[in-house]
């Protein structure tokens, strides 16, 4: 009871910051919508994919994107709770470790589903993406399956960094491969063998395929596949999160 | 009993933090832990509050053993961090029922509980303004109000004022003074203020390099002393026979001198100036230095307190700026 307590007090104490700190939510839905609007309309003026017009088809894509850019962030954000003592604050109660991550995955969580929600609402506006309350439904489910993946990565790695100078190297050798390897702005048919490789065993490629699926009724490996996948990478990152919280020294 | 902490040591590497320290603390009691940075006061605390797990040894805290108790430990504890640990843009309440929640402080009785902390720190009409727009002072008695809250039967203070100026932090003293006295609760602070820790515990540990050099009340320390300094600079070069006489005199521990200046220790010097310099005959300067903790500390220990303090606010402004 106390820890069901604990994990809400959190999860409503990392939305409150969420909704605070508009810098950051600005611009996590903003770089979302340039990718959209000048990479995808500017592509999509000369390419298109399986009867897509290219922004459409990336559209998915890019709401995994946002979840996974977003997530990570937010996730490895615990390293400034760190340098200040407002971690320790939370850790010092009388809670087991695994609530504050609990809570913190929670957090992460609800932030990505706000998020995608605008760019659902931005894309059945002005990109034609069909968007029913079913579908909504449905890509809203397929994104915080991966997001639970992503989030407890993120904290993983937030869990196990000393200082924020690390952000950049986690983004060029973590978030960017990740998202350019997932099938986000192509089609992985006609790809060559290795990087077909690479995409295979790439989690984030069945969220996009999973969204991708739900609003757009195209499918490379089909939903039992794509939540089965998503459903291990969520329990492994979650696993080592956990434990990765409860190993934190906080000297 | 409220703390017996038993052979405790801590190793980060090769670094000894914590070096086989064992202390009793008393219940009731404000207990201080005075040392320079680096000394191993707040990894002490650490251990104590159960966010660092000790190399060897062992403590209990009311009774629970921080190693194979630590929620039970947690509960009757509450702590005040050196660091900023407030949420800048949660207000004073949600910070204090964010706290609350945590600890378990049941659903009924948490705005009470909140209204009092806030009425006992003087925030009551700041409870709606976000944590990240108050004062420095402002935030510490915050966060000594939300270590309040689920009622622990000890408190732990890890450099309650560092980085206040001085009216603020004679501020933050009266409500440490008020609440070991109203809540009769056991409170352990650590600082390297000496008169901080002068004016406001009960007994002090003086630590250095992980150890306990002294333990003792305040006054039993300055006592081991043996007194006030009095420094005088002589008109003309002190003869042998002045010595003698200032020597004689019974309240007098020990003259030496030095190159025309006399330093004698004394018992209550301001009482016995008079006579002193009477003795002492034509005297340019006098200086008294009463007994000070930073001297004793000095004595044990062969080198000062220093304050680096201004050093380690600075690199707190910065990380608080980014937040």
């Amino acid at each position: 009871m106390s820890a069901l307590e604990g994990i809400l007090a959190i999860w409503q104490r990392e939305f409150i910051v969420y909704t605070r700190e508009r810098e950051r939510s600005i611009s996590s839905v903003v770089t979302p919508l340039i990718w959209l609007f000048a990479f995808g309309a500017g592509l999509g003026a000369s390419i298109s994919i399986s009867g897509l017009n290219y922004q459409q088809f990336i559209f998915p894509g890019i709401m995994a994107m946002n979840v996974l850019f977003t997530s990570m962030f937010y996730g490895m954000y615990v390293v400034w709770d760190k340098k200040l003592d407002v971690l320790k604050e939370i850790l010092i109660a009388p809670q087991p470790r695994w609530v504050a991550f609990t809570g913190k995955v929670l957090g992460g969580l609800t932030i990505c589903a706000v998020q995608v929600t605008i760019l659902m609402i931005v894309g059945a506006l002005f990109m034609n993406i069909p968007i029913t309350p079913m579908s909504y439904l449905f890509a809203l489910f397929g994104a915080l399956l991966f997001g639970v993946g992503s989030a407890s990565l993120g904290l993983f790695i937030g869990a196990n960094l000393n200082s924020p100078d690390s952000f950049s190297l986690v983004m060029s050798f973590v978030m960017w491969p990740l998202f350019l390897t997932s099938g986000a702005l192509y089609t992985i048919d006609k790809l060559p063998a290795y990087l077909h490789a690479v995409v295979s065993v790439n989690p984030m490629a069945y969220g996009v395929d999973l969204m991708r699926g739900a609003l757009l009724g195209t499918w490379n490996y089909g939903p039992m596949l794509d939540v089965g996948v998503l459903l291990l990478f969520g329990a492994v990152f979650f696993w080592l999160g956990k434990s990765a919280f409860e190993k934190m020294n906080l000297g | 009993m409220s703390i017996k902490i038993d052979n405790l040591t801590k190793k980060f590497g090769h670094l000894i933090a914590v070096d086989n320290l064992s202390l009793e603390i008393n219940k009731g009691e404000i207990f201080g832990l005075l040392g320079p940075n680096g000394a191993g006061k707040t990894t002490l605390l650490s251990m104590l509050g159960v966010l660092v797990i000790p190399t060897s040894g062992s403590a209990t805290v009311d009774g629970h053993d921080i190693v194979r108790e630590p929620l039970a430990v947690r509960r009757c504890i509450g702590m005040v961090f050196q660091g900023g640990s407030l949420d800048n843009l949660l207000t004073a309440r949600e910070n204090l029922e964010l706290h609350a929640r945590l600890f378990g402080v049941p659903k009924e009785m948490r705005k009470k509980r909140i209204a009092e902390a806030l009425e006992l720190v003087e925030l009551t009409d700041r409870a709606d303004d976000r944590a990240g727009n108050f004062s420095g002072g402002m935030k510490r008695r915050l966060e000594i109000a939300r270590a309040l809250l689920h009622h622990p039967a000890v408190l732990y203070l890890d450099e309650p004022t560092v980085g206040l100026d001085p009216q603020t932090r004679e501020h933050i003293w009266a409500y440490i003074k008020k609440l070991a006295k109203a809540e009769s609760m056991t409170i352990i602070l650590t600082t390297h203020y000496m008169e901080e820790a002068d004016l406001l515990c009960d007994r002090i540990a003086l630590i250095d390099h992980g150890k306990i050099v002294a333990l003792d009340t305040p006054a039993g320390l300055k006592k081991r002393m043996g007194g006030d300094r009095v420094k005088l600079k002589c008109a003309k070069a002190c003869s042998t026979a002045t010595l003698e006489r200032l020597r004689k005199l019974p309240f007098v521990k020990s003259v030496s001198a030095e190159e025309g200046h006399l330093t004698l220790v004394v018992e209550n010097a301001p009482l016995h100036l008079q006579n002193i310099l009477h003795e002492a005959g034509a005297v340019e300067e006098v200086h008294v230095l009463p007994a000070s903790l930073n001297e004793v500390f000095l004595q044990f220990t062969g080198h000062e307190i220093r304050n680096e303090s201004a050093e380690e606010d600075d690199a707190q402004s910065q990380w608080s700026a980014h937040r």
